[in-house]
């Protein structure tokens, strides 16, 4: 064990984290817009805008993370087409098209968490406030939404810890993530087994602190 | 009762018979991604270069053989692993690898060049036919300065882990934007779709990639060889099997004796790469 090679890494694995946790965000960010609008329209009653919802969640809950990223990425790169319209500006980046590609991904996994979420609020809540006289609007964005919200952090604080790990796809799409710069090191070193430790060792941080955020913003919007 | 009994001892015996044969077969590992050092054909099967040279030295050193797939970046570390027991993948004998593992006499070289879109800015370049970075002369420096100013700023894609990283990385021609892929064919695939401005590879990489591909891919600038590009193309082996690495060098020995190699080199280069 080369803990000399560890040590040295960390500095260089530190920063390449950045990258991880701004993917990240960019993509929690993106993708829970993406969820939310998507779940409006998994609720709604008309049958054209739920099979549609329904369908984006199934394309990219039911194929795999990399396959997305590659069609993204190398896919809609090979389109000769594309790349004479201004989408280019984006989709020549490779740090966008990860944006987009995790975006959707965790979208389509978020809009699933809070349809059920949705559908789990009692009828009772919801005549209650018609009772009282609130619009059905302010029904849905008072009390129907916050109720969603807190009912899906247990699942939901667990697509955040999926897509950290996801995020390690980044490093395929030549992204010097956390995952791509370890590979980097090992490429130059030929020591795969300390620096991955080390990079697993940041990864499993970062779950740790999610884990105690959800942790406690459970605790604080408990309903008991 | 009686078939299961019966069924478990072919089983036994298979798994006997498998390992025992394994025992003396020397392992070999390659990319398969790097034509035509070493592909795969449409069903599969790994060719090139290196697979059928590979073939014949096993013949000279008498004993069995078997070629194995590794990605590229995991390469070095598989070999140390003893995943397998050689690597003849096109790796060239640098000082960096030779800190890790032994290599055994060159079998092959070839250089390495720029590769662009054609229509680029950086068509055009004035600079000689190749230069060589071991001890570089007037020309050669000359040529890396042009290389400077034209590459500034530029994004220029090679595949990770090989020479052409180590070069960019160097600083001989500046700070250029490195970006890398794991395998020559992601690198092809951005070179054409125009997200590299350049990419840096083996000459023969890019012109079997515009030949089966009909892309206009044009090499530009000089040719490079020696220097951070290494000292040819040789056999990776563990440090501690000298017993092997010996075995090896006489199989190379008596390949380029009896004229295999450069016959092997020239079937898939189209010109004789052998050394």
């Amino acid at each position: 064990m080369d803990f000399e090679l560890m040590i040295n890494s960390f500095p260089k694995l530190l920063n390449a984290t950045l990258v991880t946790l701004k993917l990240l965000s960019a993509s929690l960010i993106f993708g829970l817009i993406i969820g939310l609008c998507f779940a409006i329209l998994r609720i709604n009653k008309n049958p054209i805008l739920n099979k549609f919802a329904y369908g984006y969640s199934y394309v990219f809950r039911g194929t795999p993370l990399l396959v997305q990223i590659f069609i993204i990425y190398f896919g809609l790169g090979q389109i000769d087409y594309l790349r004479s319209t201004v989408l280019w500006v984006i989709l020549k980046e490779p740090y966008w098209c990860a944006i987009i590609a995790f975006s959707l991904n965790t979208g389509a996994y978020t809009s699933e968490i809070l349809r059920s979420a949705f559908q789990t609020i009692k009828p009772g809540i919801i005549e209650a406030g018609q009772s009282l006289g609130i619009s059905s609007k302010i029904i849905f964005y008072k009390i129907q939404i916050p109720i969603a919200i807190r009912q899906s952090l247990p699942a939901y604080g667990n697509e955040i810890i999926l897509m950290m790990k996801g995020t390690s796809l980044a490093s395929t799409v030549t992204l010097m993530d956390l995952t791509g710069v370890a590979k980097y090191i090992i490429s130059t070193t030929f020591k795969p087994i300390e620096v991955f430790i080390v990079a697993g060792g940041i990864y499993l941080f970062i779950t740790f602190i999610i884990h105690n955020v959800i942790k406690f913003l459970e605790k604080k919007y408990s309903f008991n | 009762m009686n078939i299961i009994k019966k069924f478990s001892l072919g089983v036994l015996i298979t798994l006997f018979l498998s390992f025992s044969a394994n025992a003396d077969k020397i392992k070999i590992g390659t990319e398969g991604a790097y034509p035509p050092w070493n592909s795969k054909d449409a069903s599969g099967k790994l060719i090139g270069f290196e697979v059928e040279l590979a073939w014949t030295l096993c013949r000279y050193i008498g004993k069995q053989c078997e070629i194995v797939e590794q990605d590229w970046d995991g390469m070095i570390p598989a070999l140390i692993m003893r995943k397998f027991d050689a690597i003849m993948a096109g790796m060239s004998i640098t000082a960096e690898r030779q800190k890790a593992i032994s290599f055994s006499q060159g079998y092959a070289d070839e250089v390495a060049s720029l590769a662009v879109m054609k229509g680029s800015s950086l068509e055009g370049m004035e600079t000689p036919a190749g230069i060589n970075l071991t001890k570089p002369n007037a020309a050669a420096k000359k040529a890396l300065k042009t290389l400077t100013a034209g590459l500034a700023g530029k994004t220029v894609c090679v595949q990770t882990a090989t020479i052409h990283q180590n070069f960019l990385d160097s600083g001989d021609v500046g700070k250029v934007n490195v970006r890398t892929y794991k395998t020559q064919d992601e690198v092809n695939l951005d070179l054409a779709s125009g997200r590299c401005d350049a990419a840096l590879a083996a000459a023969v990489a890019f012109s079997d990639y515009a030949e089966k591909s009909g892309k206009p891919v044009v090499l530009v600038g000089p040719t490079f060889s020696g220097g951070a590009f290494g000292n040819g193309v040789g056999v990776g082996i563990r440090k501690d099997d000298t017993e092997l690495l010996n075995a090896f060098n006489k199989a190379i020995d008596k390949a380029r004796k009896n004229g295999d190699i450069s016959r092997i080199a020239t079937k898939w280069f189209g010109f004789d790469a052998s050394m």
